[in-house]
């Protein structure tokens, strides 16, 4: 196979970070100081009016908040590194909303074992797939601020789910429930080859990785 | 930035399709799925995703075609599409 | 069938200033195939570690030249445009491929025959690919009614400035109408307002004239211009866009 041609004198974006947190960057990763916007379709434009964020289990009945009622849910503020599978991770990100574990809590999950997985399904369509393990356990929230501001429709507001252990396609846009289920669905991403689990510190970005 | 200043048209997915297709690909037209449009790919408005390219209707946003390539792959998704045109000979 | 595109080399022959903030790349591509007015090349750039880039540039020469040309204009914040305008040097070599597209091309040999218009939107860079299809009709002496209403920021960051004057004052047939947006000199008389429906109405063809149209530039810009030649009786499959995406290229 020929040689690739390197540009002369081209370094892309600053791609440098200091050693102390080059161990927060997982193999593969560079560091970012901007937030990208990565864009799979137009920007939901969904008023809060008509926003509602609802849970259906196969084994319980529907739950559902308005925008309102989402707000009145105990609220978390966490700091972590999120992960994109294009290769930048932005290290200590800021964020506010409910944890997974508060939308699941008048669900008895032990009582079915055999509900194993979470789609989350957005406006516009995206959908992505986890098992539900790794959205409980004060891993996942449903977030509506970032750095202390509403969240910007570009980023995903008014609210996004955040998984930060996995690659960040897994931390859906415009996210408005999940479906608990028994078999796994792969989502958006999935279905196209990317990793159906997605853990950052394993690489693991394509499926069959 | 404003919404939506991201996408493209259909037009700039010329390179990627044609690592595919052996046809002129912005030219082709398809009929939308969701909403029965019938638009030349050079259309339709692309996103170029970091991790792949949507094209989507330009009348209802459906996604018509889906491309990702990875680990030497391409993989389309063109559920989103009922019918897809293409000249086999330039006119 | 086309032709599978293989990334290839050109060598940069000369860098030419257009405007303080615009460059025109003017390359020799030995492996090239002829293009049609209006089409692009993807330009990767490769660095030491294997990081790629890849951009889209729209073929601001004529077909029939000898060299391409590509016009980039530097974005500050951008990755690939910094590059191109600051760090290349003549005698560099690029890699691109191309040409691409058959959706938003104009060429000599069909148009002009069926006493149709031409009109050309530009905002900013956006001119770089209809600037390939003026050059393409002067130098084929093609005579279609051309209007083209380019969209700047500045009279000193008009692109091609001096070339579309020369052009339109030897041509009855095609008419340049400017606007500026941020900055006009003292003396100006022309439009000082971001295109709308108003201007569009006193400017482009009438729906009468069976015009065609090609807008290019920042997406916002295009969708403004695509709407509101919509509302003014357009035929929708006879506005095209080429749109750049948030910054213009």
């Amino acid at each position: 196979m020929a040689e690739q041609f390197i540009a002369r004198g081209f370094k892309g974006r600053a791609r440098d970070t200091d050693r102390a947190r080059r161990e927060r960057i997982p193999p593969g990763q560079y560091e970012t100081k901007e937030f990208p916007v990565l864009s799979a379709g137009p920007t939901p434009q969904t008023p809060i009016e008509r926003w509602d964020f609802s849970i259906y289990a196969e084994v319980a009945e529907q739950l559902k908040w308005t925008w309102d009622e989402f707000q009145r849910l105990p609220r978390e503020t966490m700091t972590v590194d999120i992960h994109c599978v294009t290769k930048w991770s932005k290290l200590d990100t800021l964020w506010t909303g409910v944890s997974v574990d508060t939308l699941l809590a008048g669900i008895d999950l032990d009582a079915q074992p055999s509900i194993r997985y979470l789609i989350a399904f957005c406006d516009g369509g995206y959908t992505t797939n986890l098992p539900l393990a790794d959205v409980r356990g004060g891993r996942a929230w449903v977030v509506y601020e970032f750095d202390s501001k509403p969240l910007d429709p570009v980023h995903g507001g008014p609210a996004r789910l955040l998984v930060p252990h996995l690659y960040f396609w897994k931390s859906a846009k415009w996210v408005r429930g999940f479906k608990l289920v028994r078999e796994d669905r792969p989502g958006f991403w999935e279905s196209v080859g990317y990793h159906n689990y997605g853990d950052p510190w394993k690489e693991q970005r394509y499926a069959g990785d | 930035m404003q919404d939506n200043d991201l996408r493209l048209d259909g037009n700039a997915a010329g390179g990627l399709l044609n690592e595919i297709f052996r046809f002129e690909m912005t030219t082709a037209e398809a009929t939308c799925g969701g909403c029965g449009t019938v638009r030349p790919i050079g259309e339709m408005m692309l996103y170029q995703h970091g991790m792949g390219a949507i094209l989507r209707c330009a009348e209802c946003d459906t996604a018509l075609i889906r491309i990702t390539h990875v680990r030497g792959c391409y993989r389309l998704d063109l559920s989103g599409m009922t019918y897809l045109r293409i000249a086999s000979e330039a006119h | 069938m086309v032709q599978q595109l293989k990334w290839q080399l050109c060598t940069v022959v000369e860098i030419r200033q257009e405007t303080p903030k615009a460059k025109s790349l003017i390359l020799d591509w030995p492996e090239r195939t002829t293009h049609l007015a209006g089409q692009h090349v993807d330009v990767r750039l490769t660095a030491e570690d294997g990081y790629q880039a890849q951009r889209s540039y729209s073929i601001a020469s004529p077909p029939g030249e000898k060299h391409l040309m590509l016009t980039v204009e530097r974005i500050d914040d951008g990755e690939v445009s910094p590059y191109l305008t600051d760090g290349l040097r003549v005698g560099d070599r690029l890699e691109l491929r191309g040409p691409i597209g058959g959706y938003f091309v104009w060429d000599a040999r069909n148009g002009g025959t069926d006493g149709s218009t031409l009109f050309l939107a530009a905002g900013g860079s956006g001119i770089a690919p209809l600037m390939s299809m003026i050059r393409h009709r002067a130098s084929t002496g093609n005579k279609v009614p051309t209007r083209l209403l380019y969209s700047s920021r500045s009279y000193e960051e008009v692109i091609y400035r001096e070339e579309l004057d020369r052009l339109s004052a030897h041509d009855p047939t095609l008419r340049v109408i400017h606007t500026l947006t941020r900055r006009r000199p003292a003396n100006w008389m022309g439009y000082g307002r971001r295109i709308d429906r108003a201007m569009l109405a006193d400017t482009a063809w009438p729906p009468a004239e069976k015009p065609l149209a090609f807008t290019c530039g920042p997406t916002a810009f295009v969708e403004t211009v695509a709407t509101h030649l919509g509302e003014l009786g357009y035929e929708s499959g006879r506005i095209k866009t080429e749109r750049f995406g948030p910054t213009g290229g």
